[in-house]
């Protein structure tokens, strides 16, 4: 496959891996953190871990849209599409994460709402115009990379004269959530969680540009490398973050040039700030509320608001006992430190948000193995719980 | 027939009538569904006598039988028709016994408004695979629900088959050292329905792999005996079928990613989604595993049939207590194959 198979060969791959072991001082420990679900995804796919070092770990951030939701959330999806009855139209991911009471998005459409799932906020529209006399909800979710089309589709809608078209938003901020994790006292104050450098998010940054992340590479003294979501792009990008900590440099580097600029998509940016604002604070699941984290609709947009449109207070949900999505989403803990992995919580039955999107540590350790290395979990209990 | 046909005094009018619920009603008008639309195209003596059973004789062995509910949706794809469809899922699972095929029954379930010419071209498409695989459909029943109750058709065959002495073939017979060979390339039929979803409708060349594989196996089976095990990788793709052989003969298994056959297409469609080849679905493809010396014949024996001209040994059975199937990635790192949890869903980042 053109332009794709460039970007995943075996031959680089190895040359890349002799130069980071190479350039890996044995004598320290580099702890990366990949923000985005894209890299976590590709660093289990490809099996990249096998390829550096074992002093070079990666920590997984918290960068997947599904996985920060925090339940109220997607209870207050399921309270649209139940009590007020509106086709609500999500991306297939939401479907099933867990909701309060053992809920989901797709068990509440088998007992009869009208939940659809689409592949774009096109799509969604149509829906719109296909049934004028319904009302008809976007579950818009996702970092800056999604928030551009949701935007078109705002703006589309009014110029359409929709009338039955509304936005669920839950449009999140990167870099916002990059430095709330390097305030947590988990990471400045006890030490307990050490992240010496970040990937930076690759499709977010294509919108946002590098110029954002120069604030907290300066501030909390971080290398940030933006990162492709390619192999070798993850790779080439590990090197680069290693040698910034050798040299003592923190500096933001771009390794995905081919995608982003430092200051991005303009029209992008124009589109969104036309149409969103920033929200006082939002809540992630594991970072709580993170202030000027997330976006709202703007005034002259306010008929396209759900939340506005709709009676729909703001639900204070509690995770499942004992899961530590929570801590997983801010580096602090490992898939495998908690007590429901692999035991109750499963892909095939996720109790958290992390094991639901195939971008959750969660899915990704269990779907691509790391945990058998462990020795925690005895083969046949693994084969019993997917049987 | 010329007696029966003079039963109905107007025929059926396929080009415009719709199914309605008196097709289904065990009256006159299912009569004439069934003689002038089933009996007409699946023509053959057995179904033509007209009972609720079809009776046969049957040469001594062991025999095998299996059943296969359809369901898809779009009911017409680029490459077949749940038709088409229909019969070589069934003569597919007969044959991965190592079995030849014999016969077919069907039961469509239809609703109410379905256009008549839809169900006739179902029917022909039916009855042309059933034609060339040689494996006759002489029975079947037809039922009708509500608007509503239903999706246009579904339709269940079944198939019985008889297994050639001195073959044993099960999904419990992987033992460690047994080499893996796929007949082609994954993927395709997923691709292909997917492409021709109402809400993702994208222009590809790929066309769906639907085809009935009893010949190939019956060519595979004679040359080498010693299979161990052969399944077709259906719903779930490449990836749950070797996990469930897997489980079956507690093994593990190691296979190479890039010795998997993936047509250029397919994986670009798949990268656009966010999907991974390994679990799309495939409708005219064989898994097999069968001891390590045996590998280059059968290999041979694949290339020589038009339906494994692409075959590849993908890997091995190792020895493994967890049971798991591992993939040595074409960058050059390793992962767990696991089994497809839920259904695929494109990813959204």
């Amino acid at each position: 496959m053109k332009y794709v198979d460039e970007f995943r060969q075996q031959s680089l791959a190895k040359k890349l891996s002799a130069a980071i072991k190479n350039e890996a001082a044995p004598e320290r420990r580099y702890n990366l953190m990949e923000f985005c679900g894209g890299h976590t995804h590709a660093i289990f796919r490809y099996g990249i871990h096998e390829l550096v070092p074992a002093n070079v770990t990666f920590v997984h951030g918290p960068g997947c849209p599904v996985c920060i939701l925090p339940i109220g959330r997607i209870d207050n999806a399921i309270q649209l599409a139940v009590d007020h009855e509106v086709i609500l139209c999500t991306y297939g991911d939401m479907l099933r994460v867990p909701a309060s009471g053992r809920k989901s998005l797709l068990k509440v459409k088998a007992e009869g709402a009208d939940i659809r799932m689409v592949y774009s906020t096109q799509d969604a529209l149509r829906i719109a115009q296909q049934n004028p006399d319904r009302q008809v909800v976007f579950f818009a979710i996702g970092f800056e990379t999604t928030t551009p089309p949701s935007a078109v589709a705002i703006k589309q809608a009014k110029a359409m004269g929709l009338r039955n078209f509304r936005v669920f938003c839950n449009h999140v901020l990167t870099p916002a959530a990059i430095q709330n994790i390097l305030e947590s006292p988990e990471v400045r104050d006890i030490g307990s969680v050490s992240i010496d450098g970040f990937f930076g998010p690759s499709h977010v940054s294509s919108i946002i540009g590098s110029r954002p992340y120069e604030f907290f590479a300066e501030e909390f003294q971080r290398p940030v490398v933006i990162a492709g979501f390619e192999p070798l792009d993850v790779m080439q990008s590990t090197l680069m973050l290693i040698r910034q900590l050798n040299q003592g440099r923190h500096q933001v580097e771009n390794e995905y040039t081919r995608v982003v600029s430092r200051d991005g998509n303009l029209k992008a940016q124009a589109l969104v700030a036309e149409v969103f604002e920033l929200r006082r604070r939002f809540e992630w699941r594991g970072l709580g509320l993170v202030p000027y984290s997330a976006l709202q609709i703007k005034q002259p947009y306010a008929d396209f608001d759900a939340e506005k449109f709709f009676d729909i207070s703001s639900i204070a949900a509690s995770d499942v006992k004992g899961c530590a999505c929570p801590s997983i989403l801010r580096g602090a803990k490992n898939p495998t430190d908690c007590k429901l992995f692999g035991r109750v919580c499963t892909p095939e039955n996720p109790m958290g948000s992390c094991m639901v999107s195939s971008e959750g540590a969660c899915a990704a350790y269990w779907s691509y193995g790391r945990f058998r290395n462990t020795g925690k979990f005895s083969a046949r209990k693994n084969l019993e719980s997917v049987a | 027939m010329t007696a029966s046909v003079k039963r109905f005094a107007v025929r059926l009018n396929t080009k415009k009538d719709c199914v309605n619920m008196t097709h289904g009603s065990g009256g006159r008008a299912m009569a004439q569904l069934i003689e002038e639309l089933f009996v007409k195209h699946f023509d053959n003596h057995l179904l033509r006598q007209a009972n609720d059973q079809a009776g046969f004789d049957i040469e001594a062995g062991r025999m095998v039988m299996s059943v296969d509910g359809h369901v898809i949706s779009p009911l017409f794809f680029p490459g077949g028709d749940i038709g088409s469809l229909s019969v070589h899922g069934t003569v597919n699972d007969v044959a991965m016994s190592g079995a030849r095929p014999l016969y077919l029954s069907v039961g469509f379930i239809l609703e109410e408004g379905y256009p008549l010419a839809s169900l006739e071209k179902i029917v022909i498409s039916m009855a042309r695979a059933a034609r060339e695989a040689e494996v006759p459909v002489i029975t079947g029943d037809t039922k009708v629900v509500e608007k509503g109750k239903g999706d246009g058709v579904f339709i269940t065959t079944t198939g019985i088959g008889v297994v050639p002495r001195g073959i044993n073939i099960s999904g419990d017979l992987a033992r460690p050292g047994d080499a893996i060979l796929i007949n082609g390339s994954i993927g395709d039929h997923g691709v292909a329905i997917m492409s021709s979803r109402e809400n993702l409708e994208f222009e590809t060349t790929i066309e769906s792999d639907s085809a009935a594989l009893h010949t190939l196996v019956a060519a595979m089976v004679r040359e080498t005996p010693r299979i161990h095990c052969l399944r077709d990788p259906t719903r779930g793709g490449l990836a749950t079928t070797l996990n469930e052989l897997a489980q079956q003969s507690a093994v593990g298994m190691n296979i190479r990613e890039q010795d998997i056959p993936v047509k250029p297409a397919v994986s670009a469609a798949c990268e656009l989604l966010g999907l991974d080849p390994l679990y799309v679905a495939n409708e005219g493809k064989l898994v097999c595993i069968c001891p390590a010396e045996d590998a280059g014949q059968i290999l041979d024996t694949m290339h020589a049939h038009p339906l494994g001209k692409d075959a590849a040994i993908i890997g091995e059975v190792i020895e493994d207590q967890h049971g798991f199937v591992q993939m040595q990635t074409s960058f050059g790192g390793s992962r767990i194959v696991d089994w497809l949890a839920g259904e695929q869903l494109p990813r959204i980042c």
